[in-house]
Protein backbone atom coordinates (compact mmCIF):
# COMPACT_ATOMS: atom_id res chain seq x y z
CA UNK A 1 0.00 0.00 0.00
CA UNK A 2 1.44 3.35 -0.51
CA UNK A 3 0.93 6.13 1.79
CA UNK A 4 1.56 10.27 1.11
CA UNK A 5 1.95 12.08 4.13
CA UNK A 6 1.70 15.64 4.79
CA UNK A 7 4.61 17.09 6.56
CA UNK A 8 4.95 20.44 7.98
CA UNK A 9 8.36 22.29 8.66
CA UNK A 10 8.44 24.61 11.29
CA UNK A 11 10.24 27.01 13.41
CA UNK A 12 11.34 25.21 16.82
CA UNK A 13 8.90 25.23 19.64
CA UNK A 14 11.58 25.27 22.03
CA UNK A 15 12.61 28.70 20.65
CA UNK A 16 10.36 32.00 21.13
CA UNK A 17 7.58 32.59 18.61
CA UNK A 18 8.04 36.18 16.87
CA UNK A 19 5.95 37.83 14.33
CA UNK A 20 7.45 39.55 11.41
CA UNK A 21 6.45 43.40 11.97
CA UNK A 22 5.64 43.92 8.47
CA UNK A 23 3.36 41.06 7.58
CA UNK A 24 2.33 40.20 11.23
CA UNK A 25 2.31 36.74 10.36
CA UNK A 26 4.62 33.88 11.89
CA UNK A 27 8.57 34.25 11.37
CA UNK A 28 9.72 31.17 9.76
CA UNK A 29 13.25 32.10 8.11
CA UNK A 30 15.47 30.39 10.10
CA UNK A 31 15.92 26.91 10.48
CA UNK A 32 12.92 24.77 10.36
CA UNK A 33 12.47 21.16 11.78
CA UNK A 34 9.74 18.54 11.04
CA UNK A 35 6.37 19.12 13.26
CA UNK A 36 6.09 16.28 15.69
CA UNK A 37 2.54 16.13 15.21
CA UNK A 38 3.59 14.47 12.10
CA UNK A 39 5.84 12.40 12.97
CA UNK A 40 2.75 10.39 13.92
CA UNK A 41 1.95 10.21 10.72
CA UNK A 42 5.23 9.34 9.02
CA UNK A 43 5.08 6.08 11.97
CA UNK A 44 1.53 5.11 11.23
CA UNK A 45 2.44 5.45 7.23
CA UNK A 46 5.13 3.28 7.58
CA UNK A 47 3.46 0.57 9.77
CA UNK A 48 0.52 0.57 7.28
CA UNK A 49 3.14 0.52 3.80
CA UNK A 50 4.92 -2.24 4.79
CA UNK A 51 7.52 -3.74 2.55
CA UNK A 52 5.43 -3.83 -0.13
CA UNK A 53 4.13 -0.14 -0.34
CA UNK A 54 5.93 3.28 -0.31
CA UNK A 55 5.48 6.25 1.96
CA UNK A 56 6.20 9.67 -0.21
CA UNK A 57 5.98 13.03 2.11
CA UNK A 58 4.72 16.47 0.67
CA UNK A 59 5.50 19.56 2.29
CA UNK A 60 4.97 22.82 1.57
CA UNK A 61 7.94 25.11 3.45
CA UNK A 62 10.06 28.74 2.56
CA UNK A 63 13.66 28.37 0.87
CA UNK A 64 13.73 25.03 -0.39
CA UNK A 65 13.60 23.83 3.30
CA UNK A 66 14.53 20.22 3.70
CA UNK A 67 15.83 19.71 7.56
CA UNK A 68 12.12 18.51 8.59
CA UNK A 69 11.85 16.04 5.17
CA UNK A 70 15.24 14.50 6.05
CA UNK A 71 14.23 13.76 9.33
CA UNK A 72 11.16 11.63 8.43
CA UNK A 73 12.95 10.34 5.12
CA UNK A 74 15.40 9.37 7.66
CA UNK A 75 12.70 7.26 9.93
CA UNK A 76 12.04 5.37 6.51
CA UNK A 77 10.07 7.46 4.09
CA UNK A 78 10.85 6.68 0.35
CA UNK A 79 10.67 10.26 -1.02
CA UNK A 80 9.39 13.78 -1.12
CA UNK A 81 7.76 16.36 -2.72
CA UNK A 82 8.96 20.12 -1.66
CA UNK A 83 6.95 23.28 -2.84
CA UNK A 84 8.76 25.71 -2.50
CA UNK A 85 8.25 29.62 -3.61
CA UNK A 86 8.16 33.30 -2.84
CA UNK A 87 5.15 33.22 -3.87
CA UNK A 88 3.41 31.49 -1.26
CA UNK A 89 4.21 33.71 1.81
CA UNK A 90 1.40 34.36 3.51
CA UNK A 91 -0.56 31.77 2.28
CA UNK A 92 -3.65 30.74 4.64
CA UNK A 93 -5.07 27.33 5.14
CA UNK A 94 -7.11 27.13 2.18
CA UNK A 95 -4.14 27.93 -0.02
CA UNK A 96 -1.96 25.63 1.69
CA UNK A 97 -4.38 23.03 1.15
CA UNK A 98 -4.64 23.45 -2.85
CA UNK A 99 -0.75 23.50 -3.11
CA UNK A 100 -0.64 20.52 -1.27
CA UNK A 101 -3.55 18.56 -3.23
CA UNK A 102 -1.46 18.83 -6.28
CA UNK A 103 1.61 17.99 -4.94
CA UNK A 104 -0.16 14.87 -3.49
CA UNK A 105 -1.65 14.74 -7.02
CA UNK A 106 2.24 14.90 -8.39
CA UNK A 107 3.66 12.29 -5.76
CA UNK A 108 2.31 9.12 -7.63
CA UNK A 109 -0.52 6.89 -6.88
CA UNK A 110 -1.54 6.56 -3.49
CA UNK A 111 -4.15 4.60 -1.20
CA UNK A 112 -4.05 6.91 1.68
CA UNK A 113 -3.15 9.92 2.94
CA UNK A 114 -2.15 10.61 6.02
CA UNK A 115 -1.83 14.28 8.01
CA UNK A 116 -1.93 15.37 11.37
CA UNK A 117 -5.01 16.64 13.23
CA UNK A 118 -3.43 20.02 13.84
CA UNK A 119 -0.25 21.74 13.27
CA UNK A 120 2.32 22.99 16.24
CA UNK A 121 3.08 26.34 14.87
CA UNK A 122 -0.26 26.89 12.84
CA UNK A 123 -3.00 24.93 14.46
CA UNK A 124 -5.88 25.73 11.96
CA UNK A 125 -6.92 22.10 12.41
CA UNK A 126 -8.45 22.33 8.77
CA UNK A 127 -5.79 21.70 6.31
CA UNK A 128 -6.24 18.20 6.26
CA UNK A 129 -10.24 18.42 5.58
CA UNK A 130 -9.81 20.95 3.04
CA UNK A 131 -7.17 19.03 1.11
CA UNK A 132 -9.90 15.50 1.12
CA UNK A 133 -12.28 18.23 -0.19
CA UNK A 134 -10.01 19.59 -2.66
CA UNK A 135 -9.38 15.83 -4.14
CA UNK A 136 -12.54 14.88 -3.51
CA UNK A 137 -12.03 11.91 -1.65
CA UNK A 138 -13.60 10.38 2.07
CA UNK A 139 -12.09 11.47 5.10
CA UNK A 140 -11.69 10.46 8.59
CA UNK A 141 -10.18 13.37 11.15
CA UNK A 142 -9.06 12.92 14.72
CA UNK A 143 -7.92 9.10 14.29
CA UNK A 144 -6.54 7.43 17.71
CA UNK A 145 -6.19 3.92 15.77
CA UNK A 146 -5.80 3.13 12.68
CA UNK A 147 -5.93 0.09 10.63
CA UNK A 148 -6.06 -1.62 6.94
CA UNK A 149 -8.65 -4.45 5.80
CA UNK A 150 -8.35 -5.02 2.28
CA UNK A 151 -9.55 -2.00 0.42
CA UNK A 152 -11.09 -0.57 3.83
CA UNK A 153 -9.45 1.96 6.50
CA UNK A 154 -10.86 1.29 9.91
CA UNK A 155 -10.39 4.22 12.42
CA UNK A 156 -11.10 4.99 15.88
CA UNK A 157 -11.93 8.51 15.92
CA UNK A 158 -12.13 10.75 19.14
CA UNK A 159 -14.66 12.60 19.55
CA UNK A 160 -16.05 14.71 22.95
CA UNK A 161 -17.67 11.43 24.57
CA UNK A 162 -15.20 9.46 23.57
CA UNK A 163 -14.88 7.32 19.81
CA UNK A 164 -16.58 6.16 17.01
CA UNK A 165 -15.31 3.40 14.77
CA UNK A 166 -15.52 4.90 11.58
CA UNK A 167 -15.16 2.73 8.49
CA UNK A 168 -14.00 4.10 5.00
CA UNK A 169 -13.02 3.16 1.42
CA UNK A 170 -9.54 3.58 0.13
CA UNK A 171 -8.87 6.16 -1.47
CA UNK A 172 -9.21 8.55 1.66
CA UNK A 173 -7.51 11.16 4.01
CA UNK A 174 -6.77 10.19 7.81
CA UNK A 175 -5.71 13.10 10.14
CA UNK A 176 -4.05 11.21 12.85
CA UNK A 177 -3.72 12.31 16.38
CA UNK A 178 -0.84 12.51 18.91
CA UNK A 179 0.04 9.22 20.16
CA UNK A 180 -1.80 7.32 17.90
CA UNK A 181 1.69 5.24 17.25
CA UNK A 182 5.14 5.67 19.20
CA UNK A 183 7.10 7.11 16.68
CA UNK A 184 10.56 5.31 15.84
CA UNK A 185 13.98 7.15 16.30
CA UNK A 186 15.80 7.50 13.17
CA UNK A 187 18.16 5.03 12.96
CA UNK A 188 22.40 5.97 12.14
CA UNK A 189 22.10 4.25 8.97
CA UNK A 190 18.39 5.86 8.15
CA UNK A 191 20.18 8.98 8.19
CA UNK A 192 22.83 7.79 6.35
CA UNK A 193 20.12 6.87 3.85
CA UNK A 194 17.94 9.77 3.96
CA UNK A 195 20.88 11.83 2.26
CA UNK A 196 20.54 10.21 -1.10
CA UNK A 197 16.90 9.58 -1.00
CA UNK A 198 15.15 11.74 -3.76
CA UNK A 199 13.31 15.24 -3.10
CA UNK A 200 11.61 16.56 -6.02
CA UNK A 201 11.90 20.36 -5.31
CA UNK A 202 8.68 22.20 -7.07
CA UNK A 203 7.55 25.40 -7.78
CA UNK A 204 3.92 27.15 -7.44
CA UNK A 205 4.09 27.04 -11.62
CA UNK A 206 5.52 23.27 -11.66
CA UNK A 207 1.72 22.21 -10.13
CA UNK A 208 -0.04 24.64 -12.92
CA UNK A 209 -1.12 27.04 -9.92
CA UNK A 210 -1.02 30.53 -11.20
CA UNK A 211 1.19 32.68 -8.78
CA UNK A 212 -1.74 35.25 -8.11
CA UNK A 213 -4.14 32.85 -6.31
CA UNK A 214 -1.61 31.97 -3.98
CA UNK A 215 0.30 33.81 -1.25
CA UNK A 216 -0.80 37.18 -0.23
CA UNK A 217 -2.40 37.98 -3.05
CA UNK A 218 -4.49 34.70 -2.91
CA UNK A 219 -5.51 34.80 0.57
CA UNK A 220 -8.94 35.84 1.88
CA UNK A 221 -7.93 37.47 5.44
CA UNK A 222 -5.93 39.95 6.33
CA UNK A 223 -4.55 40.81 9.85
CA UNK A 224 -5.71 44.43 10.89
CA UNK A 225 -3.95 44.29 14.37
CA UNK A 226 -1.66 42.86 16.95
CA UNK A 227 -2.25 43.75 20.72
CA UNK A 228 -1.08 42.66 24.18
CA UNK A 229 -3.37 40.70 25.78
CA UNK A 230 -4.16 41.43 29.28
CA UNK A 231 -1.85 39.72 31.30
CA UNK A 232 -2.20 37.57 33.95
CA UNK A 233 -0.49 38.78 37.39
CA UNK A 234 1.45 36.20 39.76
CA UNK A 235 0.77 35.86 42.68
CA UNK A 236 2.56 34.73 45.80
CA UNK A 237 5.26 32.13 45.42
CA UNK A 238 6.45 30.15 48.72
CA UNK A 239 8.31 27.39 49.20
CA UNK A 240 6.76 24.21 51.05
CA UNK A 241 8.31 23.90 54.21
CA UNK A 242 6.13 20.75 55.08
CA UNK A 243 3.40 22.89 55.91
CA UNK A 244 2.57 24.71 52.71
CA UNK A 245 -0.85 22.23 52.52
CA UNK A 246 -2.23 24.28 55.21
CA UNK A 247 -2.00 27.72 52.59
CA UNK A 248 -4.13 25.37 50.19
CA UNK A 249 -6.42 24.67 52.58
CA UNK A 250 -7.26 28.00 53.54
CA UNK A 251 -6.49 29.91 50.33
CA UNK A 252 -9.76 27.15 49.34
CA UNK A 253 -11.66 27.18 52.82
CA UNK A 254 -11.40 31.68 52.16
CA UNK A 255 -13.28 31.32 48.27
CA UNK A 256 -16.10 28.60 50.37
CA UNK A 257 -14.97 25.63 48.22
CA UNK A 258 -14.62 23.98 51.58
CA UNK B 1 -24.26 47.67 6.94
CA UNK B 2 -23.76 45.50 10.13
CA UNK B 3 -24.46 41.93 10.71
CA UNK B 4 -28.03 40.57 10.16
CA UNK B 5 -27.42 36.86 10.04
CA UNK B 6 -26.14 34.37 11.99
CA UNK B 7 -26.19 30.51 11.85
CA UNK B 8 -24.65 28.50 14.21
CA UNK B 9 -23.22 24.98 14.27
CA UNK B 10 -25.08 22.97 16.92
CA UNK B 11 -23.80 20.03 18.61
CA UNK B 12 -25.56 17.88 20.60
CA UNK B 13 -24.70 14.37 22.24
CA UNK B 14 -28.05 12.07 23.48
CA UNK B 15 -30.61 14.45 23.27
CA UNK B 16 -28.32 17.14 24.75
CA UNK B 17 -26.93 20.16 23.52
CA UNK B 18 -23.30 20.73 23.44
CA UNK B 19 -22.27 23.90 25.88
CA UNK B 20 -20.37 24.87 23.10
CA UNK B 21 -23.25 25.67 20.73
CA UNK B 22 -25.01 27.50 23.42
CA UNK B 23 -22.17 29.82 24.08
CA UNK B 24 -22.35 30.77 20.91
CA UNK B 25 -25.31 31.18 20.63
CA UNK B 26 -25.00 33.60 23.09
CA UNK B 27 -22.67 35.74 21.44
CA UNK B 28 -24.69 35.69 18.09
CA UNK B 29 -27.66 36.79 19.84
CA UNK B 30 -25.20 39.78 20.74
CA UNK B 31 -24.41 40.71 17.42
CA UNK B 32 -26.97 40.04 15.05
CA UNK B 33 -30.93 40.54 14.94
CA UNK B 34 -31.37 37.20 13.36
CA UNK B 35 -29.65 34.07 14.50
CA UNK B 36 -30.67 30.17 13.04
CA UNK B 37 -28.68 27.02 13.86
CA UNK B 38 -27.63 24.16 11.65
CA UNK B 39 -27.65 20.64 12.83
CA UNK B 40 -26.13 17.29 11.30
CA UNK B 41 -29.34 14.76 12.78
CA UNK B 42 -32.85 14.83 13.53
CA UNK B 43 -33.69 18.26 15.80
CA UNK B 44 -36.38 17.50 17.09
CA UNK B 45 -35.33 16.65 20.59
CA UNK B 46 -32.86 19.79 20.84
CA UNK B 47 -35.13 22.68 19.05
CA UNK B 48 -36.50 23.98 22.61
CA UNK B 49 -33.30 24.50 24.12
CA UNK B 50 -31.89 26.27 20.93
CA UNK B 51 -34.63 28.25 20.77
CA UNK B 52 -34.75 29.08 24.47
CA UNK B 53 -30.87 30.27 23.95
CA UNK B 54 -32.12 32.76 20.95
CA UNK B 55 -32.47 30.59 17.59
CA UNK B 56 -34.93 31.19 15.65
CA UNK B 57 -34.89 28.59 13.16
CA UNK B 58 -32.75 25.26 12.74
CA UNK B 59 -32.13 23.86 9.66
CA UNK B 60 -31.63 19.73 10.37
CA UNK B 61 -29.99 17.12 7.94
CA UNK B 62 -32.40 14.70 9.63
CA UNK B 63 -30.54 11.15 10.66
CA UNK B 64 -27.16 10.87 9.28
CA UNK B 65 -27.56 7.53 9.18
CA UNK B 66 -23.66 7.11 10.53
CA UNK B 67 -22.17 9.79 7.60
CA UNK B 68 -20.07 11.75 9.18
CA UNK B 69 -21.74 15.46 9.84
CA UNK B 70 -18.72 17.19 8.44
CA UNK B 71 -18.80 16.47 5.04
CA UNK B 72 -22.80 15.82 5.00
CA UNK B 73 -23.63 19.27 6.28
CA UNK B 74 -20.87 21.01 4.39
CA UNK B 75 -22.51 19.46 1.19
CA UNK B 76 -26.11 20.52 2.32
CA UNK B 77 -25.16 24.09 3.59
CA UNK B 78 -22.98 25.17 0.20
CA UNK B 79 -26.41 24.09 -1.69
CA UNK B 80 -28.58 26.38 0.58
CA UNK B 81 -26.23 29.55 0.47
CA UNK B 82 -25.18 28.41 -3.49
CA UNK B 83 -30.14 28.83 -4.10
CA UNK B 84 -29.50 32.44 -2.32
CA UNK B 85 -29.88 31.61 1.92
CA UNK B 86 -26.93 32.87 2.72
CA UNK B 87 -25.65 34.17 6.27
CA UNK B 88 -23.55 36.60 7.28
CA UNK B 89 -21.03 34.86 8.76
CA UNK B 90 -21.61 31.27 10.19
CA UNK B 91 -20.32 30.33 13.92
CA UNK B 92 -18.49 26.61 14.45
CA UNK B 93 -17.07 25.58 17.58
CA UNK B 94 -13.41 24.26 17.37
CA UNK B 95 -14.49 20.72 18.03
CA UNK B 96 -13.98 17.45 15.77
CA UNK B 97 -17.16 18.12 13.69
CA UNK B 98 -17.19 22.04 13.55
CA UNK B 99 -13.68 21.70 12.07
CA UNK B 100 -14.80 19.03 9.75
CA UNK B 101 -17.81 20.91 8.22
CA UNK B 102 -15.30 24.52 8.27
CA UNK B 103 -12.54 22.46 6.22
CA UNK B 104 -15.02 21.15 3.78
CA UNK B 105 -17.37 23.94 3.50
CA UNK B 106 -14.60 26.74 3.01
CA UNK B 107 -13.81 24.45 -0.19
CA UNK B 108 -16.84 24.52 -1.67
CA UNK B 109 -17.61 28.07 -1.24
CA UNK B 110 -13.84 29.25 -1.78
CA UNK B 111 -14.28 30.79 1.11
CA UNK B 112 -10.94 30.82 4.22
CA UNK B 113 -11.89 30.11 7.45
CA UNK B 114 -10.64 32.16 10.82
CA UNK B 115 -9.36 29.55 13.12
CA UNK B 116 -8.98 29.60 17.06
CA UNK B 117 -11.27 32.44 17.41
CA UNK B 118 -11.72 33.42 21.36
CA UNK B 119 -13.39 36.96 20.50
CA UNK B 120 -15.36 38.66 17.70
CA UNK B 121 -15.74 42.32 17.43
CA UNK B 122 -17.44 44.52 14.65
CA UNK B 123 -14.89 46.71 12.59
CA UNK B 124 -16.27 48.65 10.22
CA UNK B 125 -19.86 46.70 9.68
CA UNK B 126 -17.77 43.24 9.62
CA UNK B 127 -16.92 40.76 12.09
CA UNK B 128 -13.31 40.60 12.88
CA UNK B 129 -11.82 37.78 14.61
CA UNK B 130 -9.59 37.92 17.67
CA UNK B 131 -6.91 35.23 18.05
CA UNK B 132 -4.44 34.45 20.76
CA UNK B 133 -0.64 33.92 19.84
CA UNK B 134 2.46 32.75 21.86
CA UNK B 135 0.35 31.07 24.75
CA UNK B 136 -2.21 34.14 24.80
CA UNK B 137 0.14 37.29 25.37
CA UNK B 138 -1.04 38.78 22.09
CA UNK B 139 -4.05 38.56 20.18
CA UNK B 140 -4.51 39.12 16.51
CA UNK B 141 -6.96 40.60 14.86
CA UNK B 142 -7.86 39.09 11.37
CA UNK B 143 -10.57 39.87 8.63
CA UNK B 144 -12.00 38.61 5.75
CA UNK B 145 -10.97 40.72 2.71
CA UNK B 146 -14.03 39.50 0.63
CA UNK B 147 -15.32 36.08 1.51
CA UNK B 148 -19.57 36.06 2.64
CA UNK B 149 -20.25 34.09 4.51
CA UNK B 150 -17.36 34.78 7.14
CA UNK B 151 -16.74 31.29 8.71
CA UNK B 152 -15.18 31.80 11.90
CA UNK B 153 -14.06 28.35 14.22
CA UNK B 154 -14.46 29.45 17.53
CA UNK B 155 -12.58 27.88 20.84
CA UNK B 156 -15.30 27.09 23.71
CA UNK B 157 -15.13 28.94 26.56
CA UNK B 158 -14.77 32.16 24.80
CA UNK B 159 -18.38 33.35 26.00
CA UNK B 160 -20.79 32.38 29.02
CA UNK B 161 -23.86 30.29 27.50
CA UNK B 162 -26.86 32.25 28.64
CA UNK B 163 -30.84 31.92 28.22
CA UNK B 164 -32.93 33.91 26.13
CA UNK B 165 -36.61 32.93 26.97
CA UNK B 166 -37.04 32.30 22.88
CA UNK B 167 -39.64 29.83 21.89
CA UNK B 168 -38.80 26.29 20.70
CA UNK B 169 -36.38 27.20 17.54
CA UNK B 170 -38.84 26.12 14.43
CA UNK B 171 -37.06 23.02 12.79
CA UNK B 172 -36.89 23.30 8.94
CA UNK B 173 -35.53 20.61 6.83
CA UNK B 174 -32.03 20.59 5.12
CA UNK B 175 -31.77 18.75 2.19
CA UNK B 176 -27.63 16.92 2.29
CA UNK B 177 -27.65 16.03 -1.95
CA UNK B 178 -25.57 13.73 -3.13
CA UNK B 179 -22.23 13.85 -1.01
CA UNK B 180 -20.50 11.19 -3.83
CA UNK B 181 -17.45 9.98 -3.13
CA UNK B 182 -15.83 11.91 -0.16
CA UNK B 183 -19.28 10.46 1.95
CA UNK B 184 -18.43 7.20 2.01
CA UNK B 185 -17.21 7.13 5.86
CA UNK B 186 -19.48 5.44 7.89
CA UNK B 187 -19.78 5.35 11.60
CA UNK B 188 -20.26 2.00 12.43
CA UNK B 189 -20.06 2.27 16.09
CA UNK B 190 -20.20 4.86 18.94
CA UNK B 191 -18.11 4.37 22.30
CA UNK B 192 -19.05 7.06 25.23
CA UNK B 193 -16.44 6.67 27.92
CA UNK B 194 -18.55 6.26 31.17
CA UNK B 195 -17.28 9.07 33.89
CA UNK B 196 -18.47 9.64 37.43
CA UNK B 197 -18.55 13.64 39.02
CA UNK B 198 -18.98 16.82 37.05
CA UNK B 199 -17.73 17.73 33.55
CA UNK B 200 -14.37 18.56 32.96
CA UNK B 201 -15.23 21.49 31.72
CA UNK B 202 -18.06 22.49 33.97
CA UNK B 203 -16.48 21.78 37.25
CA UNK B 204 -16.23 24.70 39.91
CA UNK B 205 -12.82 23.26 40.63
CA UNK B 206 -10.59 21.01 38.90
CA UNK B 207 -7.26 19.72 39.98
CA UNK B 208 -4.75 18.76 37.17
CA UNK B 209 -1.80 16.58 37.12
CA UNK B 210 1.62 16.39 35.06
CA UNK B 211 4.62 14.62 34.35
CA UNK B 212 5.80 15.49 37.68
CA UNK B 213 3.62 12.81 39.48
CA UNK B 214 6.12 10.35 38.75
CA UNK B 215 4.08 7.51 37.64
CA UNK B 216 0.66 6.87 36.58
CA UNK B 217 -0.29 5.37 39.81
CA UNK B 218 0.29 8.48 41.30
CA UNK B 219 -2.39 9.80 39.14
CA UNK B 220 -5.19 8.02 41.93
CA UNK B 221 -3.92 11.44 44.29
CA UNK B 222 -5.61 13.57 41.36
CA UNK B 223 -8.69 11.72 41.54
CA UNK B 224 -8.97 11.82 45.16
CA UNK B 225 -8.39 15.42 45.50
CA UNK B 226 -10.78 15.75 43.22
CA UNK B 227 -13.67 13.86 44.64
CA UNK B 228 -13.16 15.34 48.17
CA UNK B 229 -13.12 19.05 46.42
CA UNK B 230 -16.36 18.14 44.25
CA UNK B 231 -14.67 18.91 41.01
CA UNK B 232 -13.01 16.77 38.25
CA UNK B 233 -9.60 15.64 37.42
CA UNK B 234 -7.59 17.07 33.91
CA UNK B 235 -4.21 16.30 32.81
CA UNK B 236 -1.38 17.77 30.69
CA UNK B 237 -1.13 16.32 27.11
CA UNK B 238 2.38 14.47 28.39
CA UNK B 239 0.68 12.11 30.92
CA UNK B 240 -2.41 11.74 28.09
CA UNK B 241 0.53 10.56 25.48
CA UNK B 242 1.73 8.58 28.12
CA UNK B 243 -1.55 6.57 28.28
CA UNK B 244 -1.80 7.42 31.81
CA UNK B 245 -5.28 8.82 31.23
CA UNK B 246 -7.97 9.13 28.86
CA UNK B 247 -7.73 11.85 26.26
CA UNK B 248 -10.56 13.33 27.36
CA UNK B 249 -8.49 14.43 30.44
CA UNK B 250 -6.10 16.57 28.62
CA UNK B 251 -6.67 20.37 29.35
CA UNK B 252 -4.99 22.85 26.77
CA UNK B 253 -4.85 23.85 23.55
CA UNK B 254 -5.54 20.58 22.13
CA UNK B 255 -7.38 18.89 24.92
CA UNK B 256 -10.43 20.63 27.11
CA UNK B 257 -10.39 24.61 27.58
CA UNK B 258 -11.33 24.73 31.38
CA UNK B 259 -12.40 28.04 33.60
CA UNK B 260 -13.43 26.86 36.96
CA UNK B 261 -13.26 28.90 39.84
CA UNK B 262 -10.44 27.18 40.80
CA UNK B 263 -7.99 24.98 39.33
CA UNK B 264 -4.80 23.12 40.81
CA UNK B 265 -1.89 22.33 38.69
CA UNK B 266 0.05 19.69 40.16
CA UNK B 267 3.44 19.03 38.71
CA UNK B 268 2.62 20.66 35.35
CA UNK B 269 5.28 23.01 34.03
CA UNK B 270 2.99 25.54 32.20
CA UNK B 271 3.61 24.78 28.55
CA UNK B 272 2.40 27.68 26.66
CA UNK B 273 -0.36 25.07 24.92
CA UNK B 274 -1.29 23.96 28.40
CA UNK B 275 -1.82 27.27 29.78
CA UNK B 276 -4.25 28.58 26.96
CA UNK B 277 -6.32 25.76 28.26
CA UNK B 278 -6.49 27.39 31.96
CA UNK B 279 -5.46 30.86 32.06
CA UNK B 280 -9.02 32.14 32.82
CA UNK B 281 -9.68 30.32 35.71
CA UNK B 282 -10.46 32.59 38.61
CA UNK B 283 -8.12 31.18 40.84
CA UNK B 284 -4.80 28.80 40.04
CA UNK B 285 -2.87 27.05 42.56
CA UNK B 286 0.40 25.99 41.63
CA UNK B 287 2.71 23.11 43.05
CA UNK B 288 6.29 22.29 41.23
CA UNK B 289 9.37 21.26 42.45
CA UNK B 290 10.72 23.85 40.20
CA UNK B 291 10.64 27.23 41.46
CA UNK B 292 11.21 28.52 37.63
CA UNK B 293 8.02 26.45 36.24
CA UNK B 294 6.00 28.85 33.83
CA UNK B 295 3.11 27.84 35.80
CA UNK B 296 4.15 30.17 38.38
CA UNK B 297 3.89 32.79 36.57
CA UNK B 298 -0.08 32.35 36.02
CA UNK B 299 -0.71 31.29 40.03
CA UNK B 300 -2.02 33.06 42.83
CA UNK B 301 -0.63 30.86 44.86
CA UNK B 302 2.58 28.71 43.86
CA UNK B 303 3.99 26.39 46.17
CA UNK B 304 7.32 25.18 45.36
CA UNK B 305 7.49 21.68 46.37
CA UNK B 306 7.63 17.97 45.92
CA UNK B 307 4.01 16.94 44.68
CA UNK B 308 4.43 13.31 46.43
CA UNK B 309 4.75 15.58 49.68
CA UNK B 310 2.46 18.20 49.42
CA UNK B 311 -0.39 16.50 47.54
CA UNK B 312 -0.86 13.74 50.20
CA UNK B 313 -0.87 15.99 53.21
CA UNK B 314 -3.46 18.20 51.30
CA UNK B 315 -5.61 15.02 50.95
CA UNK B 316 -5.51 14.29 54.42
CA UNK B 317 -6.38 17.74 55.77
CA UNK B 318 -9.42 17.88 53.38
CA UNK B 319 -10.36 14.44 54.17
CA UNK B 320 -10.78 15.21 57.74
CA UNK B 321 -12.77 18.16 57.74
C1 LIG C 1 0.76 21.33 18.97
C2 LIG C 1 0.89 21.07 20.43
C3 LIG C 1 -0.26 21.01 21.19
C4 LIG C 1 -0.18 20.77 22.56
N1 LIG C 1 -1.34 20.74 23.28
C5 LIG C 1 -1.26 20.56 24.61
C6 LIG C 1 -2.44 20.56 25.41
O1 LIG C 1 -3.56 20.66 24.92
N2 LIG C 1 -2.30 20.40 26.74
C7 LIG C 1 -1.08 20.25 27.35
O2 LIG C 1 -1.03 20.12 28.58
N3 LIG C 1 0.05 20.22 26.61
C8 LIG C 1 -0.02 20.37 25.26
N4 LIG C 1 1.12 20.31 24.53
C9 LIG C 1 2.36 19.85 25.20
C10 LIG C 1 3.06 20.92 25.99
O3 LIG C 1 3.93 21.63 25.13
C11 LIG C 1 3.90 20.28 27.10
O4 LIG C 1 4.79 19.34 26.55
C12 LIG C 1 3.08 19.58 28.17
O5 LIG C 1 2.04 20.42 28.63
C13 LIG C 1 3.98 19.22 29.32
O6 LIG C 1 3.28 18.48 30.30
P1 LIG C 1 3.78 18.49 31.80
O7 LIG C 1 3.77 19.87 32.31
O8 LIG C 1 2.97 17.47 32.52
O9 LIG C 1 5.23 17.87 31.70
P2 LIG C 1 6.71 18.59 31.86
O10 LIG C 1 6.78 19.73 30.94
O11 LIG C 1 7.63 17.47 31.75
O12 LIG C 1 6.62 19.15 33.31
C14 LIG C 1 6.67 18.39 34.47
C15 LIG C 1 6.81 19.38 35.62
O13 LIG C 1 6.74 18.66 36.83
C16 LIG C 1 7.69 19.19 37.73
N5 LIG C 1 8.03 18.13 38.67
C17 LIG C 1 8.78 17.01 38.46
N6 LIG C 1 8.82 16.24 39.57
C18 LIG C 1 8.07 16.87 40.50
C19 LIG C 1 7.73 16.59 41.85
N7 LIG C 1 8.14 15.46 42.46
N8 LIG C 1 6.97 17.48 42.50
C20 LIG C 1 6.54 18.62 41.92
N9 LIG C 1 6.83 18.94 40.64
C21 LIG C 1 7.58 18.07 39.94
C22 LIG C 1 8.85 19.64 36.89
O14 LIG C 1 9.56 20.69 37.55
C23 LIG C 1 8.12 20.14 35.63
O15 LIG C 1 7.86 21.52 35.70
C24 LIG C 1 1.07 20.56 23.18
C25 LIG C 1 2.23 20.63 22.41
C26 LIG C 1 2.15 20.86 21.05
C27 LIG C 1 3.41 20.93 20.27
N1 LIG D 1 2.85 23.60 4.81
C1 LIG D 1 2.49 22.33 5.04
N2 LIG D 1 3.21 21.30 4.51
C2 LIG D 1 2.85 20.02 4.73
N3 LIG D 1 1.81 19.65 5.49
C3 LIG D 1 1.07 20.63 6.06
C4 LIG D 1 1.36 22.01 5.85
N4 LIG D 1 0.43 22.74 6.54
C5 LIG D 1 -0.39 21.84 7.13
N5 LIG D 1 -0.01 20.57 6.84
C6 LIG D 1 -0.63 19.31 7.32
O1 LIG D 1 -1.91 19.58 7.87
C7 LIG D 1 -1.89 19.36 9.29
C8 LIG D 1 -2.78 20.35 9.99
O2 LIG D 1 -2.27 21.65 9.83
P1 LIG D 1 -3.06 22.95 10.28
O3 LIG D 1 -4.38 22.90 9.59
O4 LIG D 1 -2.22 24.09 9.90
O5 LIG D 1 -3.24 22.86 11.77
C9 LIG D 1 -0.42 19.43 9.65
O6 LIG D 1 -0.12 18.80 10.87
C10 LIG D 1 0.21 18.75 8.45
O7 LIG D 1 0.05 17.34 8.51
Amino acid sequence: MNVVVCVKQIPDPADPGALDPESKTLKRDGKLILDESDSYGVEMALQLAGDSGEVTLVSMAPNGEVSGLRTALAMGAAKAVLVSDDALKGSDALTTAKVLAKAIERAGSYDLILAATESSDGYTGTVPEQIAEVLGLPSVTFAKAVTIDGTTVKVDRQTEAGYDEVTCPLPALVSVTAGVVEPRYPSFKGIMAAKSKPVDQVTVADLGLDAANVGWAGAGQEIIEVAQAEARQAGEVIEDDGEAFNRVVGFLSDLKII
Amino acid sequence: MGVSKIWVLAEATGGNVATITLELLAKARELADTVECVYGGDASGIAATLGAHGASKVYATGDLGGSLAGVSLATALAAAIGGGNAPDAIFLGTTQDGRDVAGRLSVKLDAPVITNVVDLVERDGALVGVEPIFGGTQNVLTKFTSAKPAIFLIRPKSFAAEESGGAAAAVEALAVGDTGAAGAAKIVNRHVEEKSGPQLDEAAVVVAGGRGLGDSANYQLIEDLAKALGGAPGASRAIVDAGWVPYSYQVGQTGKVVKPNVYIAAGISGATQHLVGMKGSKHIIAVNKDPEAPIFSVADLGIVGDVHKVLPKLLEALQSR
